[in-house]
């Protein structure tokens, strides 16, 4: 034991606690911070993988994208695919969690199947899919034309609007298991009284869930929905994986772009420039989330 | 009541099937014999659901054996256990400190720590490429182990915080009462109260290094540096040729143990997620 | 307006007998309280009334409307307030009390009337667009009771509503609960633990005790004439005093009971009053202000190891002291005798 009299810095707290903590603020400063603000300033630039030199260009890069056909193809696609998949995962996840929040023999196995898609590696998913929407072999063409469904055929990666359509569906798919857990925790914390005080007031399930439930979990649905447009939007497995980018550059989105411009292509400067189009999905993310953050405090009072 | 309860029991099934049919999927194909998988799905007549052949092993026999898999594993596994070394080191100390030791401020730090787990990759590698060059790790697995840990560090250190939020700090203090210092609080009794909050750390980092694929794809070029979640996709083709049935095999060998792991720790991640305003 | 009946009630969790087999009949009007500690059932028995449980056995009818079986708590008449009010945070005051009327489609015209007069009635007009969390307790509890109210409902149901109110506040409370029930004259159920509010505020009391009705009774049968030695100890504060004595005058295995405020200094009671002395050994006394409580044991025929509570009023300003051995008497007409064993009374 240290002495028993006098303090030492075994019992300076404020200096444990910054000594404790300087490790992960060096971590977070350096490898976060300071390569965040490299990026931004790397689309201002000239920069190469080749060489280390790096000449002020000023808005040379922007004016380059803003320009490209491809590139306005993946911003819109990156807003298509983000809202496309998020809007149907609300909706699922909401109905799902209705369903599992009810007790039923072997709810345990159906929840561990329902949260595959979440466990799963996003490259092990998206190569899955891949093998899923092939064009000679997809399982689903056969479960359609089986059910007499579809008559015609089906190229899911190779037609440029199917293979969006099919971004999408992975996109949700991997991304429901985590806003249905997400859904259902708040669906638990909403207190067991207000909802027996609706019942006992008269509402029935469908005025329940609207008027009681719906409101009290909408937080937790915007957390949900938060996390799920960060997950999406700046998703390149998903893309990379199922279609490259193509058919022809038509269904990239900016990570893929990114990606193919900065890494593949060696311009820096370009990849960067592109990647900072991903920076105003992060800041209403942000901003919203702090904003729940408050309102979460101010209402626990 | 009895229609309801059906209708209860369709929409789960329903709700199963759409999550869960790739994994069939998957688990048919790796043990499907190629006759009986390269059947062009136009052939109503064959059904692509059901074994027509008896199962077979030679796509596992051939992942395991004639591919880089076993070695990718081994690569995956290490830097799980490095990463998960050095985010135990440095988010759990930081996370006591803020939770413990930081007071007012201390909620607010944690908060921003947070937020920079929601600075993506697919931003930060271009930096990073340049960063990985300059220290000489291209093509190697210290790369990985040198950047992952900005994705754990941030998360894992508001885990930590969280987690002590419901660890009654009065056991410390009592300590320190009968006589420990706080340095000696942190070092004695504090790891066996929060080993539960260490553990979700852990495991955190492991499905995190498995699931991860931005950063492999951009800092791994050679087959045998690969991690299991880089090289399946990209480097498990022969020509042009994809053996979806060691891929397939390989994909649901992966997913199992982070199956099992997320369905063990998943109310633990949730109270990270939604930053504790919700009970798991 | 209806009375309650229930017929063999029983609830079971398992092995666990939550309610254990209860009847009992409420008058039209009639404010009853359930009182009992934690585990005794009073609390399910509640909600089977108000239709949250299912009872495992028996029947319940309110307005002679028979309702234990599939009858959904909303086509019952009744009305609830919860121990934690149970209001809806994200609607205002007026939509917390108007929520009832919308879920039963009164018109919009008659809602705002209604909320209005009950609101009126617990003079909440004015946080009427406020929200529940910027409410102070009490201000929430007459909300929940607002909300209750303007259903005009045939029976009220409460649940320890005024458990969550400091002890200043629950005073004033009780005195406007009662009134406020003695105005509207509807059925009331109220379910508490603590036997000063429920001797303030029951026409009559049921006591319960591990899912069984102890005693019916009003607050003075129960106080004055319980019909086991646990009630005669839950109801009173300090509870009733029961001594084993040796006395050859009794039966063998009788508890000999009588309340503190009985057990006075001999000298305090006329020399002719037909009371039956103790010599009562002090050990300590507490000076409260409006009473002192002195705490002994009896020294003759009495078990030294049992101990023995008087509470004297201020108005007895005889000196105590402590340490020493006192002439104690109870009038012999307020002596109360139980079978040791079963802890039922005997009467002479």
């Amino acid at each position: 034991m240290t002495s028993l009299t006098r303090r030492s810095i075994a019992d300076r707290e404020d200096v444990l606690g910054v000594l404790m903590l300087a490790p992960s603020l060096v971590y977070v400063i350096l490898l976060v911070g300071v390569p965040f603000s490299l990026a931004i300033l790397l689309s201002f630039s000239n920069a190469s993988a080749g060489s280390l030199r790096f000449e002020w260009a000023g808005w040379a890069n922007y004016g380059a994208i803003l320009g490209d056909p491809i590139f306005l193809r993946a911003l819109r696609n990156s807003v298509v695919v983000t809202v496309g998949s998020q809007a149907l995962v609300v909706v699922l996840a909401t109905a799902a969690a209705q369903v599992f929040r009810a007790t039923f023999a072997g709810k345990r196995f159906a929840r561990f199947v329902l949260l595959l898609p979440w466990a799963v590696p996003v490259s092990l998913a998206a190569i899955a899919w891949t093998w899923i929407f092939d064009s000679t072999f997809s399982v689903i063409n056969w479960t359609l034309k089986a059910a007499g469904l579809m008559h015609g055929w089906l190229y899911w990666l190779g037609d440029p609007a199917l293979a969006l359509l099919a971004i999408i569906i992975v996109q949700a798919w991997r991304i429901l298991p985590f806003a249905t857990v997400i859904v259902l925790a708040g669906l638990a914390s909403i207190p067991q009284e207000v909802v027996e005080a609706a019942i006992v007031d008269g509402a029935g399930f469908w005025r329940r869930l609207f008027q009681v439930e719906l409101p009290l979990l909408l937080p937790v649905v915007a957390v949900a929905v938060l996390f799920g447009v960060v997950y999406t939007a700046t998703d390149l497995g998903v893309v990379y994986v199922l279609t490259g980018g193509g058919p022809a550059n038509t269904t990239h989105v900016l990570p893929t772009l990114a990606f193919q411009r900065g890494i593949l292509g060696a311009d820096l400067g370009q990849g960067a420039a592109i990647a900072v189009f991903l920076l105003p999905f992060l800041i209403v993310v942000a901003v919203a989330m702090l904003r729940l953050a408050r309102r979460a405090e101010i209402g626990a009072r | 009541m009895k229609l309801k309860r059906m209708a209860l029991y369709a929409a789960a099934l329903a709700f199963m099937v759409f999550a869960g049919f790739p994994f069939y999927w998957m688990l048919i194909t790796a043990f499907k014999q190629n006759r009986d998988l390269y059947v062009g799905a136009s052939d109503v007549k064959h059904i692509p659901w059901i074994f027509n052949d008896p199962p077979t092993l030679e796509h596992v026999r051939l992942l395991l054996g004639q591919t880089a898999f076993p070695r990718w594993v081994l690569n995956t596994l290490l830097v799980v256990v490095a990463v998960a070394v050095i985010t135990v080191a440095v988010a759990v100390p930081a996370g006591y400190s803020l939770a413990r030791l930081a007071g007012r401020w201390g909620e607010r730090l944690g908060m921003g720590i947070f937020f920079t787990y929601l600075i993506p990759p697919t931003l930060l590698f271009i930096p990073f490429s340049r960063l990985v060059a300059l220290l000489g790790l291209n093509n190697s697995l210290g790369a990985l182990i040198l950047i992952y840990p900005t994705m754990t560090i941030p998360f894992c250190t508001w885990l930590v915080m969280g987690f002590l939020r419901s660890v009654p700090w009065e056991i410390e203090e009592q300590a320190m009462i009968d006589g420990y210092s706080r340095l000696e609080v942190i070092l004695r009794v504090a790891p066996r109260l929060i080993m539960p909050g260490i553990l979700t750390v852990v495991v955190f980092t492991f499905t995190l290094v498995m699931q991860e694929f931005v950063y492999a794809l951009t800092f791994l070029s050679s087959v045998d540096k690969m991690t299991v979640s880089l090289g399946v996709p990209i480097a498990l083709v022969r020509g042009d040729v994809y053996h979806w049935g060691s891929l397939m095999a390989a994909a649901l060998f992966t997913s199992i143990p982070l199956a099992i792991v997320y369905n063990l720790f998943i109310d633990r991640f949730i109270q990270g997620f939604t930053m504790g305003a919700v009970k798991g | 307006m209806a009375g309650v009946e229930i017929r063999g009630l029983e609830k079971h969790f398992g092995d666990l007998r939550a309610v254990d087999g209860v009847n009992l009949s409420i008058r039209e009007g009639e404010f009853v309280v359930l009182l009992g500690s934690s585990g005794s059932g009073k609390t399910t028995l509640l909600r089977m009334i108000a239709g949250l449980e299912r009872p495992s056995s028996g029947e319940i009818y309110i307005g002679g409307e028979r309702v234990d079986g599939d009858v959904p708590p909303r086509a019952r008449g009744i009305a609830m307030v919860f121990q934690s009010y149970a209001l809806y945070p994200h609607r205002t005051v007026f939509k917390n009390i108007s929520f009832p009327l919308e879920a039963h489609g009164v018109p919009r015209q008659q809602i705002e009337e209604k909320v209005r007069w009950a609101a009126e009635m617990f003079s909440i007009t004015r946080y009427l667009d406020r929200y529940p969390r910027q409410l102070s307790g009490g201000e929430r509890q007459r909300v929940a009771l607002c909300r209750a109210l303007v259903r005009d409902p045939k029976v009220f149901l409460l649940d320890e509503p005024l458990a969550n109110l400091d002890a200043k506040l629950r005073n004033t409370a009780r005195d406007d609960l009662k009134r406020f029930q003695r105005q509207i004259k509807t059925t009331t159920v109220y379910v508490t633990h603590d036997q000063v509010e429920a001797m303030g505020l029951g026409d009559r009391i049921v006591v319960m005790e591990r899912g069984k009705v102890r005693q019916v009774g009003t607050p003075q049968e129960v106080y004055e004439d319980p019909v086991d030695t646990f009630v005669a100890t839950f109801v009173g504060q300090p509870p009733m005093n029961l001594i084993e004595l040796r006395d050859a005058s009794l039966p063998a295995r009788t508890l000999v009971g009588f309340r503190p405020e009985h057990f006075l200094p001999r000298s305090a009671f006329a020399a002719g009053e037909g009371v039956r002395t103790f010599r009562f050994a002090v050990r300590r006394v507490e000076y409260l202000g409006s009473d002192r409580y002195v705490y002994g044991s009896i020294a003759d025929g009495g078990n030294p190891d049992t101990t023995v509570i008087a509470k004297l009023p201020a108005t007895v300003a005889l000196a105590v002291p402590e340490g020493e051995t006192h002439e104690f008497a109870v009038p012999t007409a307020t002596l109360r005798y139980f079978d040791a064993d079963t802890g039922l009374r005997r009467r002479p």
